[in-house]
């Protein structure tokens, strides 16, 4: 999991809307990924361009291809969106952090939520349960 | 200037012929030997004295290369047009026919792409 391949792949709005557009219907080819960017977001963008954002994508382990009869079909896997909720996100901009981290977690991201009598308000977790999505 | 004649590049002739008009519903038009090879051509059941799709064999060198690197990306080189893309999608998944887009409506079209067997992929569209 490397979190650098992670948000750099997301960093880019052409990549965000090949998430939201295999979202929609996943499996897609490149042809038909192209045609809904072109037809829904009126992208210029070249299929050799759109390619290299899937292998981008690809890369950040957020999509993984699959042949089928000798076409290749885009498949998404947002493993590596809730690992990042995990080991990162979730500590800073949950409703209240995991209590429990991945010995991987990131130094930053490291330092216990747990409740503490002193914390200053702005700092205070909110009483609710963490909503904790299960990496797959 | 006219466009009388469209070509698909197909593997096997015969196979061709067997799904452009047992599958797809195409007539035969024209079947006649030429050189090695035959001149072989189809037409649409409703348009008889319409274009005709000549079924080409992809013997060149270069063609098979060509059609495996679009059919890698899914780009349908040939598109033919439909009354009702959702029902004419139905009825060629019943024929056993692969496709690699089922129907999808965009703006004002809806489109549906599948494997022809002979090395190629097909568009069918409908316009709203």
């Amino acid at each position: 999991m490397d979190l650098d391949l992670l948000f750099r792949a997301l960093s880019d709005a052409t990549r965000r809307r090949l998430i939201d557009e295999l979202a929609e219907r996943d499996g897609q080819t490149l042809f038909e990924l192209h045609v809904r960017l072109i037809t829904y977001y009126g992208a210029s963008l070249s299929r050799q361009a759109l390619s290299k954002h899937l292998q981008v994508l690809e890369e950040a382990g957020l999509l993984r291809t699959e042949w089928q009869w000798r076409s290749k079909h885009h498949f998404l896997d947002l493993t590596p969106l809730r690992h990042a909720w995990t080991l990162w996100l979730a500590g800073h901009a949950g409703e209240r952090a995991p209590e429990s981290r991945p010995s991987a977690a990131e130094p930053s991201a490291a330092q216990p939520a747990a409740p503490q009598p002193d914390a200053a308000p702005a700092a205070a977790p909110s009483p609710s349960p963490p909503q904790r999505r299960t990496p797959a | 200037m006219r466009i009388e004649l469209a070509s698909v590049m197909v593997d096997d002739l015969d196979k061709a012929l067997r799904f452009y008009t047992e599958v797809l519903g195409f007539r035969p038009k024209v079947d006649m030997p030429l050189g090695a090879s035959r001149w072989l051509t189809v037409v649409s059941q409703d348009a008889p004295d319409g274009t005709q799709l000549v079924l080409e064999p992809d013997a060149h060198p270069a063609a098979k290369p060509f059609k495996a690197a679009l059919k890698r990306d899914g780009i349908p080189f040939t598109s033919f047009g439909v009354s009702d893309c959702k029902a004419e999608h139905e009825r060629l998944v019943a024929l056993g026919v692969r496709f690699t887009q089922p129907p999808v409506t965009m703006g004002p079209v809806t489109t549906a792409v599948f494997d022809d067997t002979c090395g190629n992929l097909l568009q069918i569209h409908q316009q709203h």
